[in-house]
């Protein structure tokens, strides 16, 4: 029984289409959708006209799992969401919880955070430049670009004795102290990266084919962008420089020199060069990062049982992907009352269709790369 | 696919029965490890420093800023609280001025940038859901909450006309707490099926009555348990 309160869905199948138009579903199952996408296009010829992102394929309940769940062990979790850069997710919950019990992590747990921080944000821009480059056409970008990223993860397993889904970090701070040879290791792996970045540059930035797949397409206005909330390197390749390490900071970044990148035309190739300086600047940090850890405990004295006073929180920090939020509302108890998420693989999928009017359908495999969406996360 | 009688799942754990963990004492006092000197025989027993309490941790404080203060000239008595929390301002505003209150916090006030919207279920309270918005400013570099108690009947302006953001957002918070957006273009779930019963972030959605119910339905056994 339908609500009368609730309008009849205008799905682009179910409005009247023209003469010349067709639907097209593209997905779940489709190589280029990054995982479980689904895309019912809306074409003229070759030529899209309207578009509806079906997602929640990936949808495991989150933020009901962790209602029911202590802060401590629902801390795994949200490295399960986007699952490509699983410390940065960590983070922003370690430090949205422990802004909820009024603590905060000691500096040195502060800095070694900020460099596996960033170490992730590389990795996650190399997974991201491999396969966008892929779906695009360019087969080669993809092994130098995970041949760089094993290094990190070779990093992170020394670390933590995981990979992927790491669970770096404790709320109060770090688990693990660094192992021996950390700092000569990301010092090992931060050297020599410039000139890889260099590399991917020279294959693609003035590649012919490269260019006219990526020039032009998927614009997005300055305007448009903060209208429809993205955030990260697509709403800097718009060219609003805002970045809320620097906006914002949290962890050690107030500390560290580095720039903002910004595009000018909001078109996949600027997102392309923004991330790219990104990876460079991120290489700074980690630099400036390792040359000086201080010494000091790595955990705050914050109890085994945690029962943050009663009251709620919005933390966020720059995600590689975006503004990941963090919204906990603590009722005194063990368990959180309530955790929203804010992923931005999600928000800023919600401007593909004002992105992909009036491109032809091989674009759409541009715009969705250029999005670096993770569906773990999209759909939570 | 609103059907108000079919979502009415009997309450089987009422919010704040959550079993509780054995309270261990909060935390273990910061001078024990290595402040307190090796004990010396002759030291009085009066020396040894007192149990430092527990810290209380931050709490919230009413607010009335320049910002509150404009609102209030503003709307009046649609501006029925304000707070912080964690220094993070939190305005409650009543729910028919929504839609202006976001407009005149978009042109007047500046917070272009709508960061997050979502909702909390309150079941016990008369209006159960609080609609949160989280806003943010990019020329003040500033956040801002605003808050809307609603009850599961009534429906709540949608913002999507004043940041499109709002579009998706309003989707999930429809899908998981059956809460109605009037004015949204295309209110229908986003996450979840459209065949799906019930609303799953609901304080009264029992995982557990929901799993038994689907090992019933679907493999004829009592429970999966």
């Amino acid at each position: 029984m339908a609500d009368p309160r609730i309008p009849a869905p205008a799905n682009v199948e179910t409005t009247v289409l023209g003469a010349d138009e067709i639907i097209l579903n593209m997905g779940p199952q489709h190589p280029s959708t990054h995982g479980v996408l689904r895309v019912k296009l809306r074409l003229d010829g070759e030529k899209v006209v309207g578009s509806e992102c079906v997602i929640g394929y990936l949808h495991r309940g989150v933020e009901k799992i962790a209602e029911h769940r202590t802060y401590t062990q629902f801390a795994p979790y949200v490295d399960r969401m986007d699952y490509v850069a699983a410390v940065s997710n960590g983070l922003g919950y370690c430090e949205a919880v422990e802004k909820l019990l009024g603590a905060e992590a000691p500096p040195r747990a502060r800095v070694v955070r900020t460099i596996l921080t960033e170490l992730q944000r590389i990795a996650s821009h190399l997974f991201w430049l491999g396969t966008h480059a892929l779906d695009i056409g360019a087969l080669t970008p993809l092994f130098y670009c995970l041949r760089e990223r094993e290094e990190i993860l070779k990093i992170f397993e020394h670390y933590c004795g995981a990979r992927l889904t790491t669970h770096a970090f404790r709320i109060g701070g770090l688990q693990y102290e660094t192992y021996d040879g950390f700092e000569r290791d990301v010092v090992q792996f931060c050297e020599p990266f410039d000139k890889r970045v260099d590399d991917y540059e020279a294959l693609l930035t003035s590649n012919r084919i490269w260019l006219a797949r990526t020039k032009g397409i998927g614009v997005l206005s300055a305007k448009d962008a903060i209208d429809y909330g993205a955030s990260g390197p697509v709403i800097r390749g718009s060219g609003v420089k805002w970045d809320i390490r620097k906006a914002m900071p949290y962890a050690a970044y107030s500390d560290y020199e580095f720039e903002i990148p910004t595009g000018e035309n909001g078109d996949t190739f600027d997102r392309y060069m923004v991330r790219l300086e990104e990876m460079r600047q991120s290489r700074k940090i980690c630099l400036q990062a390792v040359a000086k850890i201080p010494a000091g405990p790595i955990m705050a004295r914050i109890g085994k049982v945690l029962k943050p006073p009663p009251g709620e929180v919005y933390h966020a920090i720059e995600a590689p992907k975006g503004e990941l939020g963090y919204y906990i509302v603590s009722d005194g108890t063990t368990q959180p009352y309530r955790v929203r998420i804010r992923p931005p693989s999600l928000i800023n999928l919600e401007a593909f269709d004002k992105m992909v009017r009036g491109h032809l359908i091989a674009d759409v495999v541009a715009i969705i790369g250029t999005l670096d969406i993770v569906l773990g996360e999209v759909d939570r | 696919m609103a059907n108000d009688s079919e979502e009415k799942q009997p309450a089987a754990t009422p919010p704040g029965e959550k079993p509780e963990a054995p309270a261990h004492p909060a935390s273990p006092p910061a001078a024990a490890a290595g402040a307190t000197p090796p004990a010396k025989p002759a030291a009085p027993v009066a020396a040894v420093p007192p149990k430092p309490a527990a810290p209380a941790g931050p709490k919230p404080a009413p607010l009335d800023n320049e910002l509150t203060k404009r609102y209030k000239s503003k709307f009046g008595d649609a501006i029925l609280e304000t707070w912080t929390d964690r220094n993070q301002a939190i305005l409650v505003v009543a729910r028919q001025k929504l839609a202006q209150i976001a407009r005149f916090s978009l042109k007047d006030e500046e917070f272009d940038y709508l960061a997050d919207l979502t909702a909390v279920d309150w079941p016990r309270r008369e209006k159960r859901f609080d609609v949160v918005l989280n806003l943010y400013s990019m020329k003040k570099n500033q956040r801002l909450r605003l808050k809307v108690h609603v009850t599961p009947e009534e429906a709540v302006p949608s913002v999507t006309a004043v940041w499109s953001t709002a579009n998706w957002l309003e989707r999930e918070v429809y899908d998981m707490f059956g809460i109605i957006f009037e004015g949204h273009p295309d209110l229908k779930r986003l996450l979840l099926p459209e065949e799906w019963q019930g609303y799953p972030l609901r304080k009264d959605y029992d995982i557990l009555t929901q799993d038994t119910a689907w090992v019933r339905e679907n493999l004829g056994i009592e429970s999966g348990q």
